[in-house]
This record gives C-alpha cells, structure tokens and sequence, in this order.
C-alpha cells in the first residue's frame, strides 16, 4: 500500500493541536466539499482531506498513525508486525496480518469502536457511483456492468478490498441526473447488520446532434435562405429514425420547431419533444449565377430587417 | 455472478414512508421531522408516522446527512445550506436548458 501524509492532505504541522486540525479540515471542506463546490477535482480533493481528518480527529487512530513515522507520500510501504500486534485489533497478532489488499485508509477504519470491536449489528455502507451513459443508451434503456472494489470486513474484522461486478438495467427513461437506487448492493453488512446500498447518479454524455434537458432534446436545423423562405420538408434524425418536417415559410433564424413525443421516454409512459431550433446557413461560396440571383434579390426586395433601429419620429 | 441487481428509481413516480427515508438517508427521525417543519424536505401528510415521501427527495435526505457528518452542521444550518442548494439546483437546471437551446 502507499503511505498517505495525512498531515500535508490539511496542511498542519505533525505536532498540530487538536483545535487547529479542526480549523484546517473546516477551512479545506468548505473548498472541497462535492456538495457545494464547483472546483475541478473538487470531490477526489475533499476525499483526501476528509480521509486525513477521520484519522487526525481522533486520539487514537492519530496515535496509530503517527507509530507509522513519518515517510514520503506515496512511499510503496507495509505496517510493521509489531504495528499490526499493537494498533490493528484482537486477533490480528497470532493469525499473522496481510495488509495485501486493504487501502491506506482502511488501516483506520476499524478504530474507535465503530467497527469490529463492538459485537452488535453494523450496517454495509452505502456507495454512491456517478455513471456517464449515451443518450442512445438513455432512449433505448441499457444494461450497466459496474466493476467496483468495496471494502469489507473477513471473520478476523480485517478490512479487505474485493472487487465485485454489479449488472443493473437501467430501464429506458433515464434524464441527466437521475438517481438509482440498488439495494443490498452496497459494503456488506457486519453482525448481522444489513448490507449497503449503491446509488448511482446517471448523467448524460454530450452527444454530436442533440443537447438534452429534462426528456426534452434539442437540435440544430440548419436551413438554406431560400428553405426559411419559401418553406420546406426536410428530413430530421430522431433517436427512432428519420421522420419529414414541414419547414413553414419565412422561418427566421431560432425559431423552434417541435416533434411532440420525439424527444426521450418517460419511465411512466409518453415521451418528451424534440426541438429543432431553425439557422440560416448561407453558402460560404457562390456560384456566378447564386450571386447573381442574390444581387436581383437584393434590387428588388424593400425589406430592412434593422428598420427597429431607428426610433420612430427621429 | 452474473444476476442483475434489483434498480430502483429514485423519482416523483415512487413513494416512501419515514422509516424508508431514515434507513436511506442516515438521518435521525428527529432531524427529518425539522426539515420537514421548516420546508426543506416536502412531505405529504399530516402526522409523521402518515407521512410520504416523493423518492426524490432520498437525494436531498443524503445529501443533508453528509452535510451535518461533513461540517458538523445542527438542523437549522441544514435547512438553510439545503435550502440555497436547491436554489443553486434550480438555477443550474435553467441554465442547462438555456444553453440547450442556443445553437452551437
């Protein structure tokens, strides 16, 4: 396992008191908390600190972890069998102690009565996964295979990482930010206590055509000047294949044009819209007789799309 | 194992009772029954063993437990950090829909 500087993660000395392990976790959480931030890598950030200071605010996992010594964050290391006999619980000496697959973190983790040394029943944590799928996978529905490592306690009470495989499907239906819930799907309960859950925070991933928002979908139409003028049919892709748009005459730039229940399902029944959102592209070259034409139009037409600039009566 | 895990989703089409949303959220009883007595958490319902909760609101519980385990917050600084984070929320959703609707 690699040695975490718990005191670097909140910026204090080693012999930093108590008060001011506190005022630094505060100061750091506020910064970092993925609740309230928006600062990149704010959550990875606020996980080291909170990490430092479940171990930092308590007397006795600090004294274990300052029986560590201090090394180089990062520094490839293994507690020492004395360390293990001393601060890792009953049992831990005569079985002899692999630290092979736990974290830096879980060496803490059983400390304070919490865990492990009290015989009553401890509830699994619960986990919360963010999971990016397509807007494809979001109209179709899909099925996710998530590769996890949870900790979990063996009979001796020594946390261990385990990689599980967790299969869910994720029904047809999905809005960016929705939350799933999976049962028992969590850390594994102690005691008797009952498993975990895992929630999983769906968000969707930028797509080529549309921009989602709620069950609604947003696309661009790009039209000719002379489409938004005379009007036009033009073919549209939606998530369910082409279907015709009747472009009406003197379509101006932004206006929007709705396909009702073509946007994403709704879990219970119907569907949101598809919006296509009207631009006039001009060819960015002209033929002879494209330019020619365009100068008769300019000659013949009276119309001053700026004509509201000018107050009236000056 | 290759079993698919029972999903449930977490939205105004499901409902749960207050001992769901304790067991869920990590709050105490007590806690809820505060947020719900100051408009944060909507409840349907009069007495607190009738109540029901909209799924939706398990997010809105969780996130105020980690907040009060986070920044050793009392009730009344939750309903006011939930309160602005559901402004913050709201205005994010708008906003999203804004930028969905201007061309690229």
């Amino acid at each position: 396992m690699k040695y975490t500087d718990y005191y670097a993660a909140l910026g204090v000395a080693r012999g930093a008191s108590a008060d001011e392990i506190r005022k630094a976790y505060r100061r750091l959480a506020q910064k970092y908390h993925p609740d309230v931030s928006k600062e990149p890598g704010a959550e990875a950030k606020f996980k080291e600190v909170a990490e430092a200071y479940q171990t930092l605010k308590d007397p006795e996992k600090r004294a274990a972890y300052d029986a560590l010594g201090s090394r180089p964050q990062g520094e490839e290391f293994r507690p020492p069998p004395e360390w293990a006999r001393q601060h890792a619980g009953a049992g831990a000496g005569a079985s002899g102690f692999s630290f092979d697959e736990a974290d830096f973190a879980d060496l803490f983790s059983r400390f304070g009565g919490r865990q492990g040394r009290r015989g009553g029943a401890m509830p699994g944590e619960d986990f919360e996964v963010p999971v990016e799928i397509s807007i494809e996978d979001a109209f179709r529905g899909t099925t996710l295979s998530l590769s996890l490592s949870l900790p979990e306690n063996d009979a001796a009470g020594q946390v261990r990482r385990v990689p599980h495989t967790v299969k869910a499907r994720v029904a047809p239906g999905a809005v960016d930010g929705q939350r799933l819930r999976l049962p028992g799907k969590g850390g594994k309960g102690m005691n008797g206590g009952r498993d975990g859950d895992l929630y999983l925070d769906i968000t969707l991933k930028p797509h080529r055509l549309y921009r989602a928002t709620g069950h609604d979908l947003f696309l661009d139409l790009p039209l000719s000047p002379w489409e938004a003028a005379l009007g036009a049919t033009v073919e549209i892709p939606t998530l369910s294949g082409p279907v015709s748009l009747k472009v009406p005459a003197g379509t101006s730039a932004s206006k929007k044009l709705r396909l009702s229940g073509r946007g994403l399902p709704k879990p219970r029944g119907g569907a949101g819209d598809l919006i296509a959102v009207a631009q006039i592209v001009v060819p960015p070259e002209l033929s002879e007789s494209e330019l020619a034409l365009f100068r008769q139009l300019a000659d013949a037409s009276s119309f001053n799309p700026r004509r509201h600039f000018v107050a009236e009566g000056s | 194992m290759n079993l698919e895990a029972e999903v449930l989703w977490l939205d105004e089409h499901r409902e749960i009772d207050l001992r769901e949303l304790i067991e869920m959220s990590g709050l105490r009883e007590a806690e809820i029954l505060e947020l719900v007595n100051s408009g944060a958490i909507p409840a349907q319902g009069h007495a607190a063993a009738g109540y029901r909760f909209s799924a939706r609101v398990v997010t809105v519980a969780r996130t105020a437990c980690r907040l009060r385990d986070d920044f050793e917050l009392d009730t009344r600084g939750l309903c006011v950090a939930l309160r602005l984070l559901e402004r913050v929320r709201t205005l994010e959703e708008e906003i999203g829909r804004l930028r969905a609707e201007l061309p690229r």
